[in-house]
């Protein structure tokens, strides 16, 4: 396409749009980066004064951790492959051995396999095959870069950072699939009907978005701290404590994602044409088969959408998760504050940031791979208003 | 579609949104204006201690809780009218701050301090977010075609982070010996700690919303970049409009329906800022609205809850929530009546 000349912008505007870009993309990756960094090194570097000791970590180094030029460069070129591998011949190997109709399960079951063989190589195979080879190369193979996983260990493994990634994994999982089925059926309904209810249900989920979410925690505190006497006269005996359940908070974090979920679903739905489930009608199917049989098979993408921003909302919770849970179910985000209190040394600094790295690097995949989903996801609620 | 069949559809959606939502509202009101303590006596304890020829023994009156028949103790719920929203608001403090013509008497008493950040927070963050995301969206369109993804990808790492965590990691590029701090102190020659006084915190807390919601503004002024009619555009340039009144004129009129969206959106985000105050740990300098909150009902020491006074900040916070939406929904409403007749 040629722009007319009128349009053609002067070298100082191209270039002063193309510098705030580069700068905004510096700022926007900078401070992720840095912590990144910062978490593979040892304390002093970490915290070192000057930004080439964070990067190359003299300290870490002279502990004999580190890497050398040819383990970047041979880590570089198998973490290449390794992605490229998993955007072009992954999805066809998944296509190819999944029975027809099971594709989702398929994809789960695929991206683990390939997530664990990647944990294998990468990290079990390739270090012995590396330190083999430095030992051979003399002085090439002394370390350069300094590298250390050791608060990671700490982090995962005395830390037991695993049980709070567990249960992160269950409140978040649950969120989803129970938000999703509520919030698809309650979107299909209210992008169908046009009835004045409709049109205020939509307005009372607006004005429950507002809310604060303390507001609603300030209310079901004493009722789920007190919930085995107050059940008790219809459950019996066995009436459960509410406070401290992964299931409970499960349930309050749908309920607050409603909302926002079942506009984003209405818009979607609002998409697929009303003919499609009205010939259906014609043939004789009633609304919920119509549902069943036309609108679920081509509803996919926006409940793929809806679930990526379920999948945040119940991943980043903070306030919620960590005023209704206890200690011993704790998630991974509450569980980071955890280390405020006993930050008092810089390892402990580097545990937290190890910690928070850890966090972040499921969200890097995320987008990585759902990167269409997102931005449509984002614009399909504002640009139809 | 019948009522029977909608209210099938919509029922399990409606029946979570009231059970968790619109309950808990209802009881938070009536919880605002109730305490509850557990039940107190006194007693009286005679201590002996030996001594020589007798025991010395000291009588005194004890207040203990009263135990009930399972060794718990028993706890009484009294209406106690305002008292809890009296406890928040502190009217009095208030009152003879403002006498004295004081601002930093008022800021003492957390109500006030809390609402004049989260107010102040939210009108100083929302220029800046829609200016920051317009300039970012008119650059990506001016980029060339191949480069245009990875920025996204990029752009999309701040707004796809978790709060907490986005806070923590600005947090310690400036922490005590961060490594921004450093150079900031090699430049300047002085002894500079980011988070020993409030202003600087305030300032890293802007800037990391901005940081955090501009690539959302960023990517919906995008998209609708890309639905700006080129034949206005180009009669605007026969017309002899330069690049800035184009831009005026032209791009920002047809963007406005997605200006007002965000910044509705941004509004009620912003209105509960939360995480930033965990995250930069800046509850002796900077507190907000919802902080408040989560603080009174966060066990203390004694391992108390202050839910009456929770919910007494909860509804006074709610009040702003309503001057909020008054407009929009004013709006929509009208809307609405329009479209219906």
């Amino acid at each position: 396409m040629s722009t007319p000349k009128a349009m053609q912008q002067s070298f100082a505007l191209r270039f002063s749009s193309g510098a705030f870009l580069a700068f905004w993309c510096i700022l926007a990756a900078f401070p992720i980066f840095w912590i990144a960094v910062m978490s593979f090194k040892s304390p002093v570097d970490a915290f070192a004064a000057s930004p080439l000791d964070v990067i190359f970590g003299p300290a870490t180094r002279a502990n004999g951790d580190g890497l050398s030029v040819p383990d970047i460069v041979i880590g570089l070129i198998v973490l290449f492959f390794a992605i490229r591998w998993a955007f072009t011949r992954l999805p066809g190997l998944v296509r190819q051995y999944c029975p027809p109709g099971y594709l989702v399960l398929g994809w789960v079951f695929g991206a683990v396999l390939y997530a664990v063989s990647f944990i294998l190589i990468f990290f079990g195979l390739l270090p012995l095959i590396l330190s083999g080879l430095n030992s051979i190369l003399g002085p090439l193979g002394t370390p350069v870069l300094g590298l250390t996983t050791e608060h990671y260990v700490a982090v995962w493994a005395e830390n037991e950072f695993y049980r709070n990634f567990l249960n992160s994994m269950l409140v978040t999982a649950g969120v989803v699939t129970i938000s999703l089925t509520v919030g698809t059926l309650a979107g299909y309904g209210l992008a169908r009907s046009g009835s004045d209810l409709a049109f205020w249900l939509l307005i009372l989920a607006l004005v429950f978005r507002a809310l604060p979410h303390s507001v609603l925690v300030a209310g079901y505190l004493p009722v789920f701290i007190n919930s085995s006497e107050i059940l008790r006269p219809i459950f019996g005996e066995g009436a459960p404590t509410l406070y401290g359940q992964p299931w409970a908070v499960i349930a309050v974090l749908v309920s607050i994602n409603q909302p926002f979920t079942i506009w984003m679903l209405r818009s979607f739905f609002q998409n697929i044409p009303a003919e499609l489930d009205e010939a259906a009608r014609v043939d004789g199917c009633s609304h919920f088969q119509a549902f069943r049989r036309v609108i679920m098979p081509v509803m996919w993408p926006g409940v793929i959408t809806t679930g990526l921003f379920s999948f945040l909302l119940g991943y980043n919770d903070f306030l919620v998760t960590s005023l209704l849970l206890d200690a011993q179910n704790q998630t991974m985000v509450p569980a980071i504050a955890g280390y405020f209190n006993r930050e008092t040394t810089t390892t402990d600094q580097v545990e937290a940031v190890a910690a928070a790295v850890s966090i972040t690097a499921p969200l890097f995949l995320l987008v990585m791979v759902f990167q269409r989903q997102i931005v449509s996801g984002l614009t399909a609620g504002a640009v139809k208003g | 579609m019948k009522f029977k069949t909608f209210a099938a559809f919509v029922g399990p959606s409606v029946f979570m949104m009231l059970l968790f939502i619109a309950a808990p509202l209802v009881s938070v009101f009536i919880q605002s204006f109730q305490v509850t303590q557990s039940v107190l006596e006194q007693v009286e304890v005679e201590t002996c201690t030996p001594g020589f020829l007798t025991q010395t023994c000291t009588t005194e009156i004890k207040t203990v809780p009263v135990l009930g028949d399972d060794g718990k103790t028993i706890t009484e719920t009294r209406w106690v009218g305002l008292e809890s929203y009296r406890n928040v608001l502190q009217m009095d403090k208030f009152w003879e701050a403002v006498g004295n013509g004081s601002w930093n008497d008022i800021m003492q008493i957390d109500f006030w301090r809390a609402l004049r950040f989260t107010l102040s927070f939210t009108l100083l963050t929302l220029p800046l977010v829609i200016g920051v995301g317009l300039a970012i969206a008119l650059a990506v369109n001016n980029a060339a075609r191949t480069i245009r993804g990875p920025v996204i990808f990029i752009s999309l790492l701040p707004f796809i982070i978790t709060p907490v965590i986005g806070s923590l990691s600005i947090y310690w590029l400036f922490v005590g010996d961060g490594i921004l701090t450093a150079m900031m102190e090699r430049w300047t020659g002085t002894n500079i700690s980011m988070f020993a006084q409030a202003w600087t915190i305030e300032l890293l807390m802007y800037f990391y919303r901005v940081w955090h919601v501009a690539p959302f503004a960023f990517v919906i002024f995008y998209a609708g970049l890309q639905t700006v009619n080129m034949d206005t555009l180009e009669s605007a340039v026969i017309d002899g409009a330069s690049r800035w009144e184009r831009l005026r004129h032209v791009i920002v009129p047809h963007l406005m329906p997605l200006i007002i969206f965000i910044a509705l959106i941004h509004l009620m985000d912003c209105y509960r800022v939360f995480e930033e105050i965990v995250g930069f740990r800046s509850q002796a300098h900077v507190i907000s609205l919802q902080w408040l909150t989560y603080d009174f009902m966060t066990p203390d020491d004694a391992g108390n809850r202050a839910i009456s006074r929770a919910s007494a900040s909860a509804m006074l916070t709610m009040i702003g929530i309503v001057f909020l939406l008054v407009l929009p929904l004013r709006r929509t409403w009208r809307d609405h009546k329009g479209s219906a007749h």
